[in-house]
């Protein structure tokens, strides 16, 4: 389609399988793998990285990026990458590919340890603020008087407490070298994703440490609305909350 | 000769799977157990392998889990109440097809119990303990030489089927000192290279997973191929043992701690001319159904001795049918079967 | 100012339109057919005026977008 004098500058990274994913429309998932497989080319690591995929939506990362990958049950991907990284020490890089329940509701011992340990891990936290696998249910990062199938009346802080922050709860530990907030909601935001996890993989590369990267994501179908719509939603409901930055930079 | 040390049976336990190449080990503290990690953290450091005391149960044997996936052999170990938040581990191992080795050293039962010895798991650790269908290998010791031997052949039975293998000890046998000869590595080599996860350098990138929600990955399938594995498991991998059970009109059938018991009590049996025997399963699951139906066939009948409410008596009944007359004698909550009681219940039926 | 296009796959496009909220040119817009899977998809209506700043390559999710730079 293009001119004699054209030069391909965007294409799709290689380390991302070329098919169509099963995310809904909008979903800031498939924003985070390629951003992932644009930084696994960048690095040269393809060959040496192995994924870790969470219950969850994103449970099937493995089939769209072309490294080794393994299943964890729900919660547990620290703890498996813990095995997987005790096996293989730095010769082998581990992504794990967490979402909010996953890392913040029924894996937070698992999370808490990895990073208070230090493992020389990247954890890449997937925080749209909702289940959306299982179809719309609160999280523990649902905001206050957000409304999801469980949480119908919004989000009674009374009952079901404050949403947690992760970045500030993982930046009381000593161990982790590098900790920070981001969005993916722009494309000012994406890029300074793309930074932060550039960083938290090098880190590990260089075998510096725990990285924790907690990436602000849309769910337009848990959260009922349309996708640009949720682009917004991340920008007045989410950050408001959690402020994008860095954490910690060792 | 190799010479003969003594050891505790926990001790003996986590010696043997170092000797078996196991470099990698992951628990959490519980009793009657906690010799095991204590033995690993010591060990481990001297040859250049990993433990990792974790945050709990759970994580532990997510990280076992970890580990197989990137092809080590790994144990990790617990008792009752830890091997009960160990399930969902398990059935994801069986799930991803990954071996691993788990200890349970079994404890008095239900809830957090007591710390005594107890076989109170039988029903847990061999009808599969967690959720979806699937079996783990079941090895059952009766000693400290046992608990060490059967140990090297639960990394083997691992690795050669792909299957999270279990050795079910009790508190008795773990904290009993008992004279050895510690085994030799058995030198066997598994290839890995097929599925483990080392980097997807020169080839497809592998998965380790046990979600199957479409038709090119199907459930059914992996069902189909683990019910395979498992028949030629039943077929071949059978383990157990007899004592003075060839002319037995009177066959006691117990494992591990139990079996000890009884075979003092044949013992004293035979001493007053009652022909008893003892049969022994070594292999839990898979049951010796077969075995225990040939050695049973010309006794009067058949006593199950067991530390919990009489569970394998199922197992027993399936193998010898309702014609044969089939009696329990179980103690739970931790207590131990007087050797009294066992030749007391015999004797009695030998002379109505 | 650079000058290039977006070669957008209509198969891979889900019609979510971030990339047409993305686009500071406004030269993206959602198709009046529907594509294999029965989704309206993104096309860009004026790609003369396409600078190949790549925001709609970057904000789509399903890497459905190349972006072509032309020299001179």
């Amino acid at each position: 389609m293009a001119q004699d004098n054209a030069k391909l500058v965007y294409d799709r990274p290689e380390a991302l399988v070329d098919r169509a994913h099963h995310y809904c429309p909008g979903c800031g998932h498939g924003i985070i793998h390629k951003l992932l497989a644009e930084i696994i080319d960048d690095a040269g690591i393809r060959e040496n990285t192995i994924i870790v995929a969470p219950v969850g939506c994103s449970v099937l990362a493995y089939f769209y990026l072309n490294v080794d990958g393994c299943e964890a049950a729900h919660g547990r991907a620290p703890a498996v990458a813990t095995g997987i990284k005790r096996v293989h020490g730095n010769s082998k890089h581990v992504l794990v590919y967490q979402g909010d329940g996953d890392l913040l509701a029924i894996g937070t011992a698992e999370t808490i340890h990895a990073a208070n340990r230090g493992e020389n891990l990247t954890i890449i936290f997937v925080n749209n603020a909702i289940y959306g696998m299982t179809g719309g249910q609160m999280a523990p990062t649902s905001l206050a008087e957000q409304k999801t199938k469980t949480s119908p009346y919004g989000r009674k802080v009374a009952d079901f407490g404050q949403p947690i922050r992760a970045c500030e709860m993982i930046n009381t530990l000593e161990a982790p070298v590098f900790i920070e907030r981001c969005a993916v909601n722009s494309v000012k935001n994406i890029l300074k994703t793309k930074k932060a996890l550039k960083k938290a993989v090098k880190n590990q590369v260089e075998g510096r440490g725990y990285s924790f990267v907690e990436i602000l994501s849309m769910c337009p179908t848990g959260w009922g609305i349309k996708p640009v719509d949720a682009l917004k939603w991340v920008e007045d409901a989410m950050i408001p909350y959690y402020p994008l930055g860095n954490f910690r930079d060792r | 000769m190799s010479e003969k040390v003594l050891m505790k049976g926990n001790e003996a336990l986590a010696e043997a799977a170092i000797i078996a190449g196991c470099r990698h080990y992951f628990a959490y503290p519980i009793t009657p157990q906690n010799e095991i990690p204590a033995y690993m953290a010591l060990r481990m450091p001297m040859v250049e392998g990993t433990f990792l005391q974790a945050e709990s149960e759970i994580a532990s044997i997510n990280m076992v889990y970890g580990a197989s996936a990137a092809g080590a052999r790994v144990m990790t170990s617990s008792s009752s109440p830890g091997i009960s938040l160990k399930q969902e581990g398990i059935s994801y191992l069986a799930g991803a097809e990954l071996p691993a080795v788990i200890v349970n050293m079994m404890r008095g039962g239900p809830g957090l119990g007591n710390i005594a010895g107890s076989q109170a798991d039988y029903f847990q650790a061999t009808k599969g303990g967690g959720h979806g269908d699937y079996h783990i290998i079941v090895l059952a010791p009766g000693n400290v030489q046992e608990l060490a031997d059967l140990t090297i052949r639960a990394f083997d039975l691992a690795d050669e089927y792909r299957i999270p293998v279990m050795i079910l000890g009790d508190g008795f046998l773990g904290q009993m000192s008992e004279p050895l000869v510690l085994p030799k590595p058995t030198g066997k080599k598994f290839d890995k290279s097929s599925w483990a996860l080392s980097g997807a350098k020169g080839r497809d990138h592998h998965i380790v997973y046990s979600l199957r929600l479409t038709p090119e990955h199907a459930l059914e399938e992996l069902n189909i191929r683990l019910q395979e594995r498992y028949a030629a498991i039943s077929e071949k991998e059978i383990l157990f043992d007899t004592y003075r059970a060839d002319d037995a009109e009177f066959l006691l059938v117990a494992f591990g701690t139990s079996s000890r018991l009884c075979r003092n009590a044949v013992n004293i049996l035979r001493k007053e001319g009652i022909k008893a025997g003892l049969f022994r399963p070594i292999t839990l699951w898979p049951f010796p159904y077969d075995e225990l139906e040939k050695a049973a066939e010309k006794v009067r009948m058949v006593l199950s001795v067991e530390m919990n409410a009489g569970q394998m008596i199922e197992d027993i009944r399936l193998a010898l049918g309702k014609d044969k007359d089939i009696q329990s004698y179980g103690k739970m909550g931790g207590v131990v079967p007087e050797v009294d009681e066992i030749v007391e219940k015999v004797r009695s039926y030998g002379t109505r | 100012m650079a000058r290039g296009e977006p070669e957008i796959n209509p198969e891979r496009c889900k019609g979510c339109e971030l990339c047409v909220s993305a686009c500071p040119e406004g030269i993206l817009a959602m198709s009046e057919g529907f594509n294999k899977q029965g989704q309206v998809y993104s096309e860009c209506i004026a790609p003369e005026k396409c600078t190949a700043c790549m925001s709609c390559a970057i904000i789509c999710p399903d890497s459905a977008i190349r972006i072509w730079r032309y020299a001179g």
